[in-house]
């Protein structure tokens, strides 16, 4: 097993509710509540969950655009919470990130050059300027003459694949990818998942890789959390959480997952859920999924569960539940 | 019930008129679900709308076609008429449930209004069925949630607020356009179980706009494909899904990443981007992306024709021909020839 490159250690972020007047702080929003988590180098950590989960803000505390309330963030090793500007800016060459919407993360006077481009700069790397940029456009597959285009001559797909080469630009370690694919077309999607997994292999690349569907985290991610009001639900590597899932968030969500195939699809037992995601200014009592759980019980409403090892088996596979099980049959692999 | 003859949508834009909607035919039955599955820009919400009669015109206009429902042209009808059937007879359900609500009404107000409008009844009247709309729809403790403003409820919650109003004139046709894409998994499953109950309960014909797949699948009786403003094909969700014999939805179908399926095999795309509406490919608007392209596919435009009982598809290829070129695909594919 490669070592450690990014460690996340309890990470906590609160938003402060501050009353009308003064403006002094009643409550927080507990986007993210004590997440621990680490990434391997060369590995994909996939984080799901539905909105309001705390996965994107829990990227951006990674990148550094949030600090978070508590909480140590490692990179390589060396503790990054307390770095300086200076130091910021070096580490920015490390940690790079992709945005959901290439519609709106792209900036419509720039050609599609120049953002590349933009990076290098920012870091004085402008020899051969144009030789790594004509590079880059070739590594996600564009064309010499699409530098000259303005982000408006190009699809959604070809959007985005100028993000990540805008990402690549400074040969980052670690690429946060926050819903790469979500906007974008069904047909092109594929594209896009295939590009990000060549350029890992071709350039070793780690991968955080957020998202909300479930069938795309399990194409692209070795490792698994599931998350639900700022907490880890589940962690696993990807084969196991697919097939032996025991958290009941977990099973789910996979079973709320529509199969494109009508007999299996029309076969299925579906878990529903009751209700609505709670506030996560007031995240309920004791195990924070118990007022929609379906296995929920009276001790849930009391007691926190931790996120630990519910298999003796397997070390990778934690789960933070006081009942486990394994729903059969949620996906039947052919 | 609803039929939709060669209707034809175009658009005047500064570049050019766009021809959203080409030449669309189909029926619509009581109690049935038709989905429409596309990629953004194939005409699926124009064609909606335009059976709604909610595109701005000008710039849209219908050179040709006929939407009959009941007998009666909706393209012939005056605005005053339309009123009448929008709503009472044929609805519709948005996209965005957070902008569809106005925000500074009540939840109550705003269903009370929408019955007010479909029906001659008193305003205690309106309320009782106001309440008993939003217990149909499953929304707790609807008395207390009658006196709320949008902004208290969630995203599902509004949908289905939306659907109650949507279903406050009765109507006998529902129209959703991507009525769960702003929702999460979780929320969608109730969702369109809910629209699936009252299908049951009331015989309401559905036609659900959608890009998923995993939808159509779990929803659908019939399937219209549609692909840059025509429908390429079309027939039972069984026809579509096992014995589709038009390359685009094949390919679609083999693209999706699923997780029924062996993670460790890569993805097959579908090469290049969706068609530009203005300047259209001459021949086969999906030949420059099709796997099976060949030069006939550049010069002619494929009609669609007939492949079983209710099945259609729009392709040069036979059935024969197409199944023969899906094997040498995968032969190709499993000797890692193609990427």
């Amino acid at each position: 097993m490669s070592e450690p490159l990014l460690e996340l250690k309890d990470i906590k972020m609160y938003f402060p509710i501050k009353e009308k007047v003064f403006k002094k702080p009643v409550n927080h929003v507990k986007a993210v509540n004590g997440v621990s988590l680490t990434v391997r180098k060369g590995e994909t950590l996939g984080i799901v969950g539905e909105s309001g989960c705390g996965k994107s803000t829990l990227a951006r505390t990674i990148v550094g655009l949030l600090e978070p309330t508590s909480g140590d963030i490692l990179f390589e090793g060396e503790s990054i919470l307390g770095y300086n500007k200076k130091q910021m800016h070096e580490l920015r060459r490390d940690i790079q990130m992709v945005y959901q919407d290439p519609y709106t993360s792209l900036n419509p006077r720039m050609k599609a050059g120049e953002i590349i481009a933009a990076p290098l700069k920012a870091f004085k790397m402008t020899s051969n300027l144009n030789e790594r940029v004509y590079e880059l456009l070739d590594l996600v597959g564009l064309k010499r003459e699409d530098a000259d285009k303005l982000p408006h001559q190009f699809s959604g797909g070809q959007r985005q694949r100028i993000g990540i080469a805008r990402a690549l630009a400074l040969n980052p370690k670690l690429l946060i990818l926050d819903e790469p694919v979500s906007a974008l077309d069904v047909s092109v999607q594929a594209q896009v998942i295939n590009l990000l997994e060549d350029l890992q292999e071709e350039l070793g690349l780690t991968y955080v890789f957020i998202a909300h569907d479930l069938s795309v985290i399990k194409h692209i991610a070795d490792k698994v959390a599931v998350m639900y009001l700022g907490k880890v639900m589940e962690l696993s590597d990807s084969d196991t959480l697919y097939h032996h899932s025991k958290h009941p968030y977990t099973n789910a969500l996979l079973s709320a997952i529509p199969l494109p195939d009508p007999e299996k699809e029309r076969q299925r037992q579906r878990i529903m859920l009751k209700g609505e995601l709670p506030s996560p200014a007031n995240p309920p009592s004791g195990c924070i999924f118990h007022t929609r759980c379906p296995i929920a019980q009276a001790f849930c409403k009391q007691h926190i569960p931790v996120l630990e090892e519910k298999d003796g088996n397997n070390p990778n596979h934690q789960v933070a539940c006081f009942y486990p099980q394994e729903t059969e049959a949620i996906v039947n692999s052919q | 019930m609803l039929e939709v003859k060669n209707l034809k949508t175009y658009i005047d834009t500064g570049s050019g008129t766009v021809k959203a909607v080409d030449n669309v035919s189909f029926q619509i039955e009581a109690g049935e679900t038709i989905c429409i599955v596309g990629e953004s820009g194939s005409g699926k919400s124009v064609l909606a709308h335009s059976i709604m009669q909610l595109n701005p015109s000008p710039p849209v206009f219908h050179p040709e076609g006929e939407i009959l429902f009941e007998g009666k042209n909706l393209l012939d009808l005056s605005e005053k008429e339309l009123r009448r059937i929008r709503g009472n007879e044929i609805s519709m359900i948005f996209q965005d449930p957070m902008s569809s609500l106005n925000p500074v009404f009540r939840v109550g107000d705003q269903l009370i209004e929408a019955i007010r409008s479909h029906e001659k009844v008193s305003k205690k009247n309106a309320k009782k069925r106001a309440l008993e709309l939003l217990t149909d729809v499953g929304i707790p403790d609807p008395e207390r949630r009658l006196y709320d403003y949008p902004h208290q409820f969630s995203g599902g919650m509004r949908q289905r607020v939306l659907i109650a109003i949507a279903l406050a004139g009765r109507p006998k046709v529902l129209i959703a356009d991507e009525p769960t894409t702003a929702l999460d998994v979780t929320i969608q499953a109730q969702i369109l179980e809910l629209m699936r109950s009252i299908q049951k309960k009331y015989e309401t014909a559905i036609i659900l706009i959608t890009h998923d797949l995993g939808v159509v699948a779990q929803i659908a009786d019939k399937v219209l494909v549609m692909y840059s403003g025509r429908i390429v094909e079309k027939g039972s969700v069984s026809d579509i899904f096992y014995r589709s014999t038009m390359p685009y939805t094949w390919s679609l179908l083999r693209s999706l990443p699923r997780i029924d399926a062996d993670a460790s095999n890569r993805l097959i795309p579908i090469q290049g981007q969706p068609s530009n509406l203005i300047d259209r490919p001459k021949g086969c608007h999906f030949a420059p992306r099709c796997p099976f392209a060949t030069e006939a596919c550049l010069e002619i435009d494929p009609a669609l024709t007939k492949r079983g009982e209710g099945h259609w598809a729009a392709c040069i290829l036979s059935e024969e021909e197409f199944s023969n070129k899906k094997q040498e695909l995968e032969v190709y594919a499993q000797k890692g020839a193609v990427k």
